[in-house]
């Protein structure tokens, strides 16, 4: 473990998973807010916004997440001069977050689309017999089902969106996969110990997560 | 539409008014905001013809894209076959009746599942050449390193597959005296294998868009030739890139399209798999992995 006592290579390894923290976390926010909206119109009664939602569904849910994010960099910022900040790693950073959060958002709005498909039919016909409005049904009756049944696949997405994170690495951000390669390239007498830490961390942080969010679902889940 | 049935009412004459007004607010907003990116487009000159004439020219087809297509086709295929094989072997010794197979089947399972595929790639790359003292090949990274994520989850994918078979099927097998082999081999595995054929196919767009990652380590797929190397050659790297875009979709909606094909033939089926319980995490493809 000679690699890890190395200050320097230490402090690299935090920061590398800082980055992927902030990644995280910053996207996640933002495909959060982004899949649902993007989930209200899908199931709107308004065509245009349908189709939109649709659209945005399907390409980038079947575009690699490596080429949306090489086309951040290279397109959006190289290209087109769309930078997000003078500060060249937070330039990436954003970049990175951009491209995650319009991938990610096309799973979340899935999620809620056939979380609202689970809620049965007569739930709403009942709402709306005994006189609730529209706005009531859905607040009342319809979300707080479909809330639920949500999420599983929440934790699912989050703790894919965790891994794929280490994508930004490609364009030049130093998170943890960047980190891991550098340290190989320098200390090739201890390469199994080095892989073992890093994937170590994600499997001690994501394994509980995984079994975290299973037994939430389970716990919450609407009884039918 | 089921979803629609559930938060709106049939419109009526004064919704279907409103629906109409509103769609045309929307698509002039729509409108407006793909105009706004076509001006964006244009002042970064991205709309010039000489940035698509490449596309027109063979040379750019048999040069860049199809060896792309063809080497990411290659690498997914094999990588398809390999995780099938280790999904199997991982998903049998899960439910092994032995301690000393099912924990350690179990662990390596949700260690692989845990870990970013980009790092187990870099491993293999850069880091086991060093352990088994010879190079290893970028294609045999991106196999190596599909199969470990992928098989990790289609082992889960047939855990749960063959856990759904009704407990009847194994107790009449074993009641006409089929050995414990016997029933997983010949009763349990078809079974779920075949309940389990839609998330299998889901899996492949996965696995399929998973070895764009190849170009990080130099394999020449599709995302490396058609849009790194084309682009470096003619310099039209956000043309490339949307052309290579439609390819990688226009392959996973086909995949896509099947796989909902056979969930709708197997829904005719005696049973189909329950929710999971235990960890989340199954049906990859509605995660969004990679």
């Amino acid at each position: 473990m000679h690699v890890f006592t190395d200050p320097k290579n230490f402090d690299a390894y935090v920061s590398g998973f800082l980055w992927i923290l902030k990644l995280t976390g910053a996207s996640a926010v933002c495909a959060l807010v982004l899949g649902v909206l993007l989930a209200a119109m899908r199931v709107s009664p308004v065509p245009v916004l349908r189709g939109f939602g649709a659209a945005w569904v399907n390409i980038f849910r079947n575009t690699p997440l490596t080429l949306v994010i090489f086309f951040c960099y290279f397109g959006l910022f190289v290209t087109l001069g769309l930078a997000l900040s003078d500060d060249l790693f937070r330039n990436i950073y954003w970049l990175g977050v951009v491209g995650l959060s319009a991938y990610t958002a096309a799973f979340v709005c899935e999620a809620v689309r056939s979380g609202i498909n689970t809620v049965p039919t007569g739930q709403a016909e009942a709402a709306r017999a005994i006189g609730l409005s529209f706005a009531q049904t859905l607040r009342i009756v319809v979300l707080p089902q479909a809330a639920r049944s949500v999420i599983a696949p929440f934790g699912s997405i989050l703790i894919a969106l965790c891994k794929n994170a280490t994508i930004v690495g490609t364009i030049g951000l130093m998170e943890s996969s960047t980190v891991m390669k550098d340290l190989i390239n320098f200390n090739g007498d201890a390469v199994i110990p080095i892989f073992l830490v890093f994937a170590g961390t994600f499997a001690a942080v994501l394994i509980p997560t995984g079994y975290f969010f299973g037994w939430l679902a389970n716990r919450l889940a609407v009884k039918r | 539409m089921s979803t629609s049935s559930v938060l709106y009412d049939h419109p009526g004459p004064r919704a279907k008014v409103r629906n109409a007004v509103l769609s045309v607010i929307f698509g002039v907003a729509l409108l407006g905001l793909l105009y706004w990116i076509y001006t964006k487009f244009d002042q970064a000159n991205q709309l010039e013809a000489w940035l698509w004439k490449p596309f027109a020219e063979p040379k750019t087809w048999t040069q860049f894209i199809l060896p792309g297509l063809w080497a990411t086709l290659k690498a997914a295929g094999v990588g398809m076959l390999l995780s099938l094989a280790f999904g199997i072997i991982f998903a049998v010794a899960r439910l092994s009746d032995h301690w000393w197979i099912s924990v350690p089947a179990g662990a390596i399972v949700e260690f692989f599942r845990a870990v970013p595929l980009l790092l187990m790639i870099f491993f293999v790359f850069y880091g086991l050449p060093y352990v088994i003292d010879q190079p290893v090949t970028a294609f045999w990274a991106v196999v190596i390193g599909l199969t470990l994520y992928n098989g990790s989850v289609l082992a889960e994918a047939f855990r749960a597959g063959i856990r759904s078979v009704p407990g009847g099927q194994s107790e009449a097998a074993y009641a006409i005296g089929m050995r414990k082999t016997q029933v997983m081999g010949i009763v349990l595995l078809p079974q779920a294998a075949r309940a389990m054929l839609p998330i299998i196919v889901s899996q492949l767009v996965v696995l399929l868009k998973d070895t764009a990652l190849g170009y990080i380590v130099a394999y020449p797929e599709l995302l490396a030739r058609g849009v790194n190397d084309l682009s470096a050659n003619y310099g039209n790297i956000i043309a490339a890139a949307i052309v290579v875009a439609i390819i990688y979709i226009i392959i996973n909606s086909l995949l896509t399209a099947f796989a909902g094909w056979l969930d709708r033939r197997s829904a005719r089926r005696a049973f189909r798999i329950p929710k999971q319980t235990g960890p989340v995490v199954v049906a990859d493809s509605t995660a969004g992995g990679a």
